[in-house]
């Protein structure tokens, strides 16, 4: 066998091993489709209560509402709050079996160092930006909780990309220039948000279900 | 001209072993089942290149419990480090040579 044949196969096994030790590459182009659809499904139905014409409170009773109000609980009684946990909990499971379909072809367990890695990585921009919204809620100021989740969710794809398939890095700087676009359209920030999280992560998951699922 | 073939570690001539040293290159430690899962060979296999890498200090070994399992861990070590770049110099330097 020819030398040289030899020696670049051997490195592009070394490579694809680094890769593959150091990378959660079970993530899903569908993963990022069905995440867009429930984004968008939830975008629409909370149209009508963010631009007020629907009561948002679900229950109407006035003193329940006040006792509630110096309390974080009176979120559970908004419309909103129930729209945007389904919305979100949707995404996460449908985008979870995706993943799950595309790790079992492949042979990679779901929960490995990588995944973790990835997951650990992905949380601590979440999770601060989940703390600063919710804190941004209290004090009413809800024109920024579209921009804000945009931004925290950009940074959040950003520091994972480290983690992951290196193209979620332009998902999350086209996130983060959106929501920061947005901080200039306070009011717009329903369109933003499904322009982001639906429109964005659709476009994204097409992009890579052709790059990387069409063959295998 | 010298053969680049001397510079090449026959320490590293095999799949599995390549797949170990690139796998402790990137990861700060790595343990048993990880990389077996990761090369997908059979226990007696992958232990027996991990004996042979030990043996010449190349990566280091440590045991450990989780729970009441034993969790053995693997990690590179100085020596193996400077040892398997020089290896990929080698390949690099016979790929080139080659051209």
């Amino acid at each position: 066998m020819n030398q040289q044949q030899q020696s670049l196969e051997t490195l592009q096994n070394i490579r694809s091993m680094m890769e593959q030790s150091s990378r959660f590459i079970s993530l899903s182009g569908l993963s990022g489709i069905s995440a867009g659809i429930c984004a968008l499904t939830g975008a629409a139905v909370s149209y009508d209560y963010v631009y007020g014409y629907k009561d948002y409170i679900i229950n109407e009773n006035v003193a329940i509402v006040q006792a509630l109000a110096k309390d974080y609980s009176i979120l559970l009684n908004t419309w909103l709050f129930w729209i945007a946990a389904a919305t979100f909990l949707s995404a996460l499971l449908s985008a979870f079996f995706f993943t799950w379909v595309k790790s079992r072809k492949q042979g990679i367990p779901l929960w490995g160092k990588t995944a973790k890695r990835l997951m650990i990585n992905m949380c601590i921009p979440l999770l601060a930006g989940a703390i600063f919204i919710f804190r941004m809620l209290h004090f009413g100021t809800f024109g920024l909780v579209a921009p804000g989740c945009l931004i925290f969710y950009g940074l959040a794809l950003i520091n994972a990309s480290k983690y992951t398939l290196p193209e979620v890095r332009y998902l999350g700087y086209a996130q983060l220039v959106l929501g920061i676009i947005n901080l200039w359209f306070v009011g717009y920030g329903l369109y933003f948000w499904a322009a982001g999280f639906g429109i964005l992560h659709i476009a994204y998951g097409v992009y890579m279900w052709w790059i990387y699922d069409r063959n295998a | 001209m010298k053969n680049p073939i001397d510079h090449l570690n026959k320490l590293f001539d095999s799949r599995v072993r390549l797949g170990i040293m690139s796998t402790l290159m990137v990861n700060a430690d790595m343990n048993f089942n990880e990389l077996k899962e990761l090369l997908q060979i059979t226990d007696g296999n992958l232990a027996s290149h991990l004996k042979a890498l030990e043996a010449q200090n190349i990566i280091s070994v440590s045991k450990g419990f989780i729970g009441r399992k034993t969790n053995t861990m693997y990690r590179i070590t100085k020596f193996g480090e400077k040892a398997f770049k020089a290896h990929l110099d080698a390949l690099e330097k016979m790929i080139r040579a080659t051209k």
